[in-house]
C-alpha cells in the first residue's frame, strides 16, 4: 500500500502502533492470567484488587498438587503425545503416497476418486460423530490408541495441500530420476519429498497442532485413564468444582506450552500452512 | 476378459504399469478415507430413520425424528442459540481481523513479532482457552469483573445468566479466531499490485477513497473466502460451551447455551438417543451446506475478480 515508513507521518505511526499494542494485549492477557494464576497459593486467589505476579509464587507447588488431584496427568500429556505424533506420521505416509499418485499418474477414474475425497472436506465432522463412533464401537475400538490414532491418519486436506505441492514439482527431475531406472517410490523418497519439505513441514505443524488441541473426538471415543487425552484431563479438573483456579491454570499451562513453543519455533510454516490451505482439519 | 481390463488400464503397457502404480498409490489413503469418513456418511442416514439407543437394537421409524425435530422447542432454542452465536461472532471476527491486517500491512517495525502475538491464540487449545476464560469472567474475582467494577457490573454471573452466556463463548471464539482471519487477509493484501495504488495516487485519490475503491474491491475475494470459513467455523462451536458451562449447568441455564453441536452431542451421548441426534445432525450439515451455496451464489454478484476484469 505504501512504499517505506517515510510515508507514514509520526502522528500515523504513533495511532497505528497504540491500536495494535492495545489488541495485542488483549491477545496476550489471558496467557499472562494463565501463568500468574497457576504460581498463586490458594489464598491469593480470592485477594482484591487481581495480583498480576503473585506476591508468595508456588509454581512447584501447585505442580505437585496439580499431580495429587489429577495423578493421571503426565499420562496424559504422553497419550496426546502418542497420538499426535502418530496421527502425523500416519498423514504423513498415507497422503504423500496418494498426493503423490494423484499427481503423476494417469489411472481409470482418478478425477471421480479425487472430487470424492474432496467432497469429504465438505462434511463437518460434527454431521458424522454418531456414525463414527458407531464404526469405532462396531471394530471393538472403544478405549484404544487404535481408535485415536488409526482415523486421524487419513486426510483430505492433507491430501489436497500435497498433491498441490508436488504438481509445482518440474515433471523433467521426477523423469530423470525414472530414466535412471528408479521405481516410483524411490523417486517420492528421493527427488519429491526432499523438494517438498516447505509445504511438507506446514502440513505437519498444522496437523500436530489439531492433533493435540482434538477434544470432541476423544471425547466420545475413550473413556478411561489409559487412553485419555490431556484435553480431556482439563475438562474433568474443569468439571471437578473444588479444583482449585491455580491448579486448573496449570494443567492449562502445561497442555498449552508444547504448541506455543512450537509455535514460536516453525512459526512461518504455520503461517504459511492457514495461507495454502485457508481450511483447519 | 483379460484384454477388456487390460485396455481399461490403458492403451500401452507402459500406461498399464503406471495406472497400477498410481492405484497402488492412492489406495491407502482412498480406502481409510472412504471407510473411516465415507461410510459414515452413508451412515448417518441409516441412523436418522431409527429410533436406536444403548439397550433396544435399532428400530425403522422412518422420518419420525425429523418430525420430532419440528415441535422440540429444545432443538429450536439450539437453532435460535447457534445463529445469536454467529451474529455475535462473526461480524466480530471479520471486522478485528481486517483492521489488524490492514495496520499489520503498513511498513510498521516489530509488525512480525505483533503478528506472532496476535496468531498466537490460534495455535492454543480451545479447551485450555475456554479454561482460562472461564476464569477472567468469573464474578468479582476475574479480571474481567474487576474491570467492570467501577460501572457496578464487577458481580455479573456472565456463565451463568441466560441471557449472557453465549457473549463469553464468543468471546473466546472471537480471541482464537482472528489470528487465523488475520493471516488470510494479509496474503491477500500481499496480492493487491502496487501500480493500483500509484494510479490512485496520480488520480489524487485520498486514503480512504485508495481503501474504499482500491483495497477493498480488491480484497473482495479473501473477505468472501473469510466469511464461508467463519460462519461454517462457527457453526461447529462445542469445546467453549462444553467447557465453560462446566461448572455451572451444562449446556446453560435451561439450555441458553446450547448450541446445535452441543445439542446432538448431548442428544447422544448423554441421553443415548442416537436416531433422533443424527436427524439433529444432518440438519446441521444440510444448513451448512446450504450456507455454502447461498454464499457461492451471492458471490457472484458482488465479488470482484481480476480475471473477469478484461
Amino acid at each position: 500500500m505504501l512504499t517505506s515508513s517515510r510515508d507514514l507521518t509520526v502522528p500515523i505511526q504513533i495511532l497505528c502502533y497504540a491500536i495494535l499494542l492495545a489488541g495485542a494485549v488483549v491477545m496476550i492477557m489471558p496467557f499472562v492470567w494463565m501463568t500468574s494464576t497457576a504460581c498463586k497459593p490458594d489464598i491469593e486467589l480470592n485477594k482484591l484488587p487481581v495480583r498480576w505476579v503473585p506476591d508468595n509464587p508456588v509454581c512447584g507447588d501447585n505442580l505437585d498438587k496439580l499431580y495429587d488431584t489429577s495423578p493421571n496427568f503426565n499420562r496424559y500429556l504422553l497419550n496426546s503425545a502418542i497420538v499426535t505424533i502418530g496421527r502425523t506420521l500416519g498423514q504423513l505416509v498415507t497422503c504423500s503416497l496418494a498426493a503423490y499418485g494423484f499427481a503423476r499418474f494417469q489411472f481409470p477414474g482418478r478425477n471421480v476418486i479425487f472430487a470424492l475425497c474432496l467432497g469429504l472436506l465438505m462434511v463437518p465432522f460434527q454431521a458424522i460423530l454418531i456414525p463414527e463412533y458407531i464404526l469405532i464401537r462396531e471394530l471393538g475400538w472403544l478405549d484404544s490408541f487404535r481408535a485415536l490414532i488409526i482415523p486421524g491418519s487419513f486426510s483430505a486436506f492433507a491430501l489436497f495441500l500435497l498433491r498441490q505441492a508436488f504438481l509445482q514439482i518440474p515433471l523433467e527431475i521426477e523423469e530423470a530420476a525414472t530414466i535412471d531406472g528408479a521405481n516410483p517410490l524411490r523417486v517420492l523418497w528421493h527427488v519429491t519429498l526432499p523438494m517438498s519439505v516447505p509445504a511438507l513441514a506446514a502440513f505437519a505443524v498444522i496437523t500436530v497442532q489439531a492433533a493435540w488441541n482434538d477434544f470432541l473426538y476423544p471425547l466420545v471415543v475413550s473413556s478411561t485413564p489409559d487412553t485419555r487425552v490431556v484435553t480431556i484431563g482439563i475438562a474433568l479438573l474443569q468439571g471437578e468444582r473444588r479444583t482449585p483456579w491455580n491448579l486448573l491454570m496449570m494443567g492449562s499451562f502445561l497442555a498449552t506450552v508444547p504448541m506455543m513453543v512450537l509455535f514460536l519455533m516453525l512459526q512461518r510454516y504455520f503461517i504459511a500452512g492457514i495461507s495454502m490451505g485457508g481450511v483447519k482439519r | 476378459m483379460t484384454t477388456a481390463i487390460l485396455n481399461w488400464l490403458g492403451p500401452t503397457p507402459l500406461s498399464r504399469r503406471k495406472a497400477l502404480w498410481g492405484m497402488a498409490l492412492v489406495a491407502p489413503n482412498v480406502l481409510g478415507l472412504m471407510f473411516f469418513f465415507g461410510l459414515p456418511v452413508l451412515m448417518a442416514f441409516g441412523t436418522s430413520f431409527n429410533e436406536w439407543n444403548a439397550i433396544k437394537p435399532p428400530r425403522f421409524v422412518g422420518l419420525d425424528n425429523f418430525e420430532r425435530l419440528l415441535y422440540e422447542d429444545s432443538f429450536e432454542q439450539a437453532l435460535t442459540n447457534t445463529f445469536k452465536l454467529i451474529a455475535l461472532v462473526v461480524p466480530a471476527e471479520i471486522l478485528l481481523a481486517l483492521g489488524v491486517a490492514l495496520l499489520l500491512n503498513l511498513p510498521l517495525r516489530g509488525r512480525g513479532v505483533l503478528r506472532a502475538l496476535y496468531f498466537l491464540p490460534v495455535v492454543t487449545s480451545t479447551v485450555a482457552a475456554s479454561v482460562v476464560w472461564t476464569g477472567i469472567f468469573q464474578p468479582r474475582y476475574g479480571i474481567l469483573s474487576q474491570v467492570l467494577e467501577p460501572f457496578g457490573l464487577g458481580e455479573t454471573k456472565w456463565l451463568v445468566e441466560p441471557g449472557l452466556v453465549l457473549i463469553p463463548v464468543a468471546v473466546v471464539a472471537v480471541w482464537q479466531r482472528v489470528g487465523f482471519d488475520m493471516v488470510i487477509f494479509l496474503a491477500g493484501l500481499q496480492t493487491i499490485p502496487g501500480v493500483l495504488y500509484e494510479a490512485a495516487l496520480i488520480d489524487g485519490a485520498g486514503r480512504w477513497q485508495r481503501f474504499r475503491h482500491v483495497t477493498l474491491p480488491m480484497l473482495s475475494p479473501t473477505t468472501f473466502l473469510v466469511v464461508v470459513l467463519a460462519v461454517i467455523n462457527s457453526f461447529q462451536i462445542f469445546d467453549q460451551v462444553y467447557v465453560m458451562t462446566l461448572r455451572t449447568v451444562p449446556g446453560g441455564v435451561g439450555g441458553s447455551a446450547t448450541t446445535l453441536t452441543y445439542y446432538l452431542y448431548r442428544r447422544a451421548f448423554t441421553n443415548s438417543e442416537f436416531g433422533y441426534a443424527s436427524a439433529v445432525a444432518l440438519v446441521l450439515f444440510a444448513i451448512i451446506l446450504l450456507v455454502t451455496v447461498f454464499q457461492l451464489r451471492i458471490q457472484r454478484r458482488w465479488v470482484y475478480y481480476e480475471s473477469e476484469e478484461g
